[in-house]
């Protein structure tokens, strides 16, 4: 372990206060453990800083849950892994220098990241010039599929089309799509307007408002005329706080007029408060309260981690999980190329976790379950339904880019 | 709901949506007007307002919990408000483009500082027990139109500031040596009065207002280190709209922009409204140039 670090001492900062303080941890932690060779650097590439930290810094936290949890059962093909740890700053442009950095010169074998689509999109030409392999953990809006890419959050047929189907069963079908204006919700609402109008259900109305946006007295007077009989909620951040307020204002919580959110999770609805928005939906692929025994050890061990009562959530979780299956991968491929490790990562069977069963797909997408969930007031979601089955994951939704597919060799 | 609930609602919206313009207009209208000033820090006086209050609904309970974080937002922001004069803008007069970049260096301190001590999320503040409902007409040609009290509430406070603003301006002795350095700074100096003191009780008065404004936006929406940034904008709008330095040109340009808005928002999403709101301001620009009201003032050197 002492060696690297001298030797990345002589290039500019490549060994960074945090490496040094991995190492130091490391060797103080392990002085015995045996390692047959050089330590493998990894990266851990999220927001740090900005209005997605909040987010982010959760999901780096669980990232590097999972790898402090490898090195402790001695590391990936005998070597362990040192987390090289940079900030994205909220900002797609620093992501994509940050990714280069850690491409480049500190030559980390992956890299665990990004949050954002927009800072997906600027990573993926580094990625695909660098020949690296990014893990993204969040669910997103498809019409993607690159060699160079792990996706293990949602495609919109694991995440929105299911909560659709959700809803049709519950013979909610008058529909009202509200968004902050931006890729997610604008290409998640096509795809969902396809789907509703092919299934017989009305689209009662739809709204984009300013990313941050705070007034919401014209919408709520929309949706109140548009007599909706669920609001499908794509807002972002602090814009749905305004929101579920000024409903609540004019007599509408969502105990009344049923809201299902596909961004707030256990770490916003805290942040906000649970009681303004409790009695929400929300679908996701993990909730918290799931009950099975991955998910209560991986609660047990980031409370240990993180303090009582520190929340998980499902970006969280697929951060933790992509780190996982990536070692599975590197274990199974006897390799660090990035090349061979998404080869075997596709072939890697079921693989028990806290979010149920789960898989990688020959497009490098995760089958992975689709759960339902209603919002207590304590913060955490009663689960109401979920997917027979993991679901296998679509990029292309077949109504809305028909014609295309995404075929990985 | 009948068409004529429709319009009447929006039209509720757009005077809402005005009150709290006019609020964080005021300040910017005054000190831009009298002191020929551009804050560009003036958006974070509001969140300092919005700050104060949620910290003060922390630790004070009861019912009228929100007026006394009212007082203490005016306070805390005039204060803030009146540092920031003696220290930055008192040196820059004259310098119209430094004072520019010094304020808004200010305001991404500000901003910054903010997000360090209460975290990028928003903080909320709760409304009051007594504010909470709304007034729902059931009969008549406004049938299922519904007026929530909080909205009246700032519909309320801003008329009540205005006037208060209004009668300072007209009646008192500050109000008086305000207008008289408004119309000419020089004469007035020669007379002996001490304009540096009037500026920094105007630029005081300014981001107090400010401040109450933050603590009103902060009962509908949640207080953000950027939320200065998203009303800063639409305060600028009018001020240029209003006329510089006229509280009546001030009070009308809030309405027209609140009920445009609201109008426009009937008819297309919130972006394409806040095009055609921008489309619209630049056109009447053209054609009354200095706005609404147009005031004669030597300050601003058209004598």
């Amino acid at each position: 372990m002492q060696p690297s670090c001298r030797s990345t001492r002589g290039q500019k900062f490549g060994c960074s206060l945090i490496l040094m303080a991995a190492c130091l941890v490391l060797s103080w932690a392990f002085p015995s453990a045996e390692a047959a060779g050089p330590p493998a650097k990894v990266g851990v590439l999220q927001s740090l800083t900005g209005t997605m930290a909040i987010s982010e810094v959760t999901v780096k936290n669980a990232e590097m849950l999972a790898i402090d949890q490898i090195n402790g059962a001695g590391g990936v093909l005998g070597r362990k892994l040192v987390p090289i740890v940079e900030d994205g700053a909220s900002d797609p442009a620093i992501f994509a220098q940050k990714a280069q950095k850690l491409l480049e010169q500190d030559e980390v074998v992956t890299v665990f990241g990004g949050w954002t689509s927009a800072s997906r999109k600027a990573m993926l030409p580094v990625f695909e010039r660098f020949h690296g392999l990014l893990w993204y953990p969040v669910q997103f809006e498809g019409n993607e599929c690159s060699p160079d890419i792990m996706y293990s959050g949602a495609q919109p047929n694991q995440q929105i089309l299911p909560a659709l189907d959700w809803a049709f069963e519950k013979g909610y079908k008058r529909i009202f799509l509200l968004g902050s204006d931006y890729v997610f919700p604008r290409t998640a609402n096509l795809i969902l307007k396809k789907h509703i109008l092919h299934r017989g259900g009305v689209v009662a109305g739809e709204e984009y408002v300013p990313l941050g946006g705070t007034d919401f007295s014209s919408v709520v007077n929309k949706i109140r005329l548009a007599h909706p009989q669920i609001i499908f909620n794509t807002l972002n951040g602090d814009s749905n706080v305004s929101f579920f307020k000024q409903m609540t204002a004019v007599g509408m919580p969502p105990s009344k007029l049923p809201v299902m959110s596909f961004s707030i999770a256990e770490q916003e609805a805290k942040a906000m408060g649970p009681s303004l928005v409790a009695g929400s939906y929300a679908a996701w692929n993990y909730f918290e309260s799931l009950e099975n025994a991955p998910n209560k050890k991986l609660v047990a061990a980031y409370d240990v981690k993180f303090g009582a009562g520190a929340v998980l959530d499902d970006p969280m979780v697929h951060g933790y999980i992509d780190v996982i299956l990536w070692a599975a991968a590197v274990k199974k491929a006897g390799s660090f190329d990035p090349n061979a490790v998404r080869k075997a990562a596709v072939q890697l069977g079921w693989t028990s976790s806290a979010m149920g069963n789960v898989k990688f797909a020959p497009n490098q997408s995760l089958y992975q379950t689709a759960y339902v969930g209603i919002l207590q007031p304590d913060g955490m979601f009663k689960i109401l339904w979920q997917s027979k089955n993991p679901l296998f994951p679509e990029p292309y939704d077949s109504l809305a880019f028909p014609g295309k597919h995404c075929i990985l060799k | 709901m009948g068409e004529s609930a429709v319009i009447a609602g929006q039209a509720f919206n757009g005077i809402s949506v005005a009150s709290i313009l006019l609020l964080a207009a005021l300040g910017l209208a005054l000190s831009f007007g009298v002191m020929n000033v551009i804050n560009m820090a003036h958006g974070e006086m509001l969140m300092v307002g919005g700050y104060l209050s949620y910290l003060t609904c922390k630790f004070v309970h009861g019912p009228f919990a929100f007026l006394v974080a009212l007082l203490i937002a005016f306070a805390g922001a005039s204060l803030l408000g009146g540092l920031l004069e003696v220290s930055v803008i008192r040196w820059l007069y004259g310098r119209p483009l430094d004072t520019l970049l010094a304020t808004w260096g200010v305001s991404l301190i500000l901003q910054q500082g903010a997000r360090s001590i209460f975290g990028p999320i928003g903080v909320e503040v709760t409304a009051p027990e007594w504010l909470n409902g709304s007034i729902s007409i059931e009969h008549g040609a406004f049938a299922g139109m519904d007026l929530p009290y909080v909205r009246l509430f700032i519909i309320l406070l801003a008329v009540v500031v205005l006037s208060l603003v209004a009668l300072f301006i007209a009646r008192t002795r500050w109000g008086l040596l305000l207008r008289a350095v408004h119309q000419d700074r020089e004469m007035s100096e020669a007379l002996g009065v001490n304009t540096s003191r009037v500026d920094l009780m105007v630029f005081a008065l300014g981001t107090g207002v400010a401040g109450l404004a933050g603590s009103a936006l902060a009962l509908i929406a949640p207080v953000t280190p950027t939320v200065g940034q998203s009303y800063i904008v639409y305060a600028f709008l009018v001020v240029i709209l209003g006329g510089l330095g006229s509280l009546l040109g001030a009070a009308l340009a809030s309405l027209l922009i609140g009920l445009f808005s609201a109008g426009a928002q009937i008819f297309m999403g919130v972006s394409l409204a806040d095009v055609l709101l921008l489309v619209m301001v630049v056109l009447f620009i053209q054609f009354r140039p200095k706005g609404i009201v147009v005031r004669h003032s030597r300050a601003l050197g058209e004598a």
